[in-house]
């Protein structure tokens, strides 16, 4: 399988604070990857330099076989993105925003307009063209943010928490997207604190925790690695414990042998949440 | 022919936003000269003459140029500076295949545009009052060149800024003593020699005098000129050196 992204070393300081340290990172051609960390990980800073917004402290970037520093415009034909902050132009309706992007990226006016209608209709946004991105809800900007980054058919598409704040018809609807744009041969960079979307979506997930790269495989094999089976103990003075065991026998045995005075206990499949929390030491959703 | 297409790309966007709301701006910024007129020009300088000319007709110029600065100054560098820090909506130029060049140049064009655009109507209304004013191709195509000069400027300002009030605060600490002290509303033979070497140092010293020597048709005035031209150039690789470093 060839690397369509490839980092090495791939570092970033903001003055004494690191925000990317040392990422040794490989991206497949095709698949679709999920970067994951809690809040201030780093991974807006590493889509930031992949994408050529922010220069590396040190370290080096490819990305379809360019470097990010060194051939930064070739690099940027190569994505698409759709940031983690509304980055409409607020004083341009929606059809506007996308024409922009349009011009931007060399696409003939023929095809322009054809493209645009075509994006619009696929999300649904029709209707909406006329609107103020400013006007639009949430939601809806988000769309337009998503097929904003698809005008120019990238190889590799950035999706920076594309799902937050979506309902949840719109996040099905946009995982189905994400797949239909994956078949189609798009790699998708995505990152997302929705640990269920990571494992509705991704081939392989990297785990990244105050800059450092500390996780990184298949779903299953990181479940594999902690223990495919989960049990949760909720005791009256020490809240909820999680004990992982490889099989569901294993788990039986430890519940059998419980004391009885325990309020709850859960045997359960493990999930990708419970790798996450066990490697970052924090809950993801507080609450 | 690229670097053409993709400056136009660059300002098409703001030339749209322009559209919207044409009348909101010249109507906003044609109030700052016209008040200048009235209050400088009627009520101060009424019956005054000036190195040989009345004080309106000496005025005038001064006032068009000080119009092609403010204008395009806040024409390019306020929504620039906005979408830059606060909205981040420029990534997305910075993260298209245009290159630099095509940036700062189609960003500095709007303030170019909307500079011309004021100064032009304040200089109809000037040549109404005053029409023995000189105003020909040379007039415009220096008007033209100031607008450039202080559009670049607004561009490298904006590149520079950390954060939203430092547009305001080269506005209040550089525009402004400009605009009252770079020979736009009284002459510079009335200034004390070593306050006129620094005045030299201006834009927009440049700007006025080479204005007002046309349309007063005193000599050509080269020298100013090739000054503004150099001017312009320094603010336009200033600003390549900043948004090339920006990108931190
Ligand atoms: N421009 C900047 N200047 C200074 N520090 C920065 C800057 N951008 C990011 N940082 C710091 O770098 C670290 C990583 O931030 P980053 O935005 O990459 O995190 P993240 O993983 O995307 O978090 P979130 O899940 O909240 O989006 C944080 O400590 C942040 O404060
Ligand atoms: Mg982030």
């Amino acid at each position: 399988m060839t690397d369509i992204i490839v980092t090495e070393d791939l570092t970033k300081n903001y003055g004494k604070i690191s925000a990317v340290q040392n990422l040794n990172l490989n991206i497949h051609a095709g698949e679709t990857f999920g970067f994951l960390g809690p809040n201030g990980a780093g991974k807006t800073t590493t889509i930031r330099m992949l994408t050529t917004l922010t220069k590396p402290t040190s370290g080096r970037a490819v990305v379809n076989g360019f470097d990010v520093v060194t051939q930064a415009d070739k690099v940027k034909n190569e994505f698409g993105i759709a940031q983690q902050h509304m980055s409409l132009d607020r004083d341009l309706d929606v059809r506007e925003n996308l024409e922009l992007h349009a011009r931007l990226h060399h696409i003939e006016s023929s095809e322009r307009k054809r493209r645009i209608n075509e994006l619009l209709d696929f999300v649904g946004l029709t209707d909406q063209a006329d609107r103020m991105a400013m006007a639009l809800s949430g939601g809806m900007q988000k769309r337009v943010m998503i097929i904003r980054a698809l005008i120019h058919r990238p190889k590799i598409l950035f999706l920076d928490e594309p799902t937050v704040g979506l309902d949840a018809q719109t996040r099905r609807r946009l995982w189905e997207l994400i797949r239909r744009l994956n078949r189609d041969g798009t790699t998708i960079f995505l990152t997302t604190h929705y640990i269920e979307e990571a494992e509705a979506l991704c081939n392989r997930v990297g785990i990244l925790h105050q800059g450092r790269l500390i996780a990184l495989d298949k779903p299953v094999e990181l479940r594999q690695k902690l223990g495919l089976f989960a049990v949760e103990t909720l005791t009256a003075d020490l809240g909820t414990k999680y004990n992982y065991f490889p099989d569901k026998a294993a788990a039986k045995r430890y519940v059998q042998n419980l004391p009885q005075d325990l309020k709850t206990i859960i045997l359960r499949e493990s999930n990708l949440e419970d790798v996450f929390v066990e490697l970052t030491g924090q809950k993801v959703s507080e609450g | 022919m690229n670097l053409l297409n993709d400056i136009y790309s660059v300002l098409w966007v703001d030339l749209r936003v322009l559209r919207r709301q044409w009348i909101r701006t010249l109507s906003t910024s044609l109030v700052n000269p016209l008040l200048y007129l009235v209050a400088f020009g009627f009520g101060l300088g009424q019956g005054i003459s000036f190195d040989g000319y009345s004080y309106l007709e000496f005025v005038i110029p001064g006032i068009i140029a000080l119009t092609s600065m403010t204008v395009s100054f806040s024409g390019a560098g306020q929504k620039l500076n906005v979408d830059r820090l606060f909205f981040k909506s420029f990534d997305e130029c910075l993260m298209s295949p245009v290159s630099v060049y095509s940036i700062i140049i189609g960003k500095a064009l709007i303030g170019v545009v909307r500079g011309l655009f004021t100064s032009i109507v304040f200089m109809l209304v000037g040549f109404a009052l005053s029409p023995s004013l000189n105003i020909d191709i040379a007039f415009v195509a220096v008007l033209v060149l100031s607008c450039f000069v202080f559009s670049f400027f607004g561009v490298l300002v904006s590149f520079l800024a950390k954060s939203h009030q430092d547009m305001s605060t080269v506005s209040s600490l550089v525009l402004l003593p400009m605009t009252f002290l770079s020979g736009t509303f009284f002459s510079l033979s009335q200034i004390p020699e070593a306050l006129k070497i620094v005045l030299y140092f201006l834009p927009l010293t440049h700007s006025s005098e080479s204005l007002r020597a046309i349309t007063l048709e005193q000599s050509f005035p080269w020298i100013y000129i090739f000054v503004l031209l150099a001017f312009g150039v320094f603010f336009f690789v200033m600003s390549m050196v900043a948004l090339k470093r920006s990108s931190v």
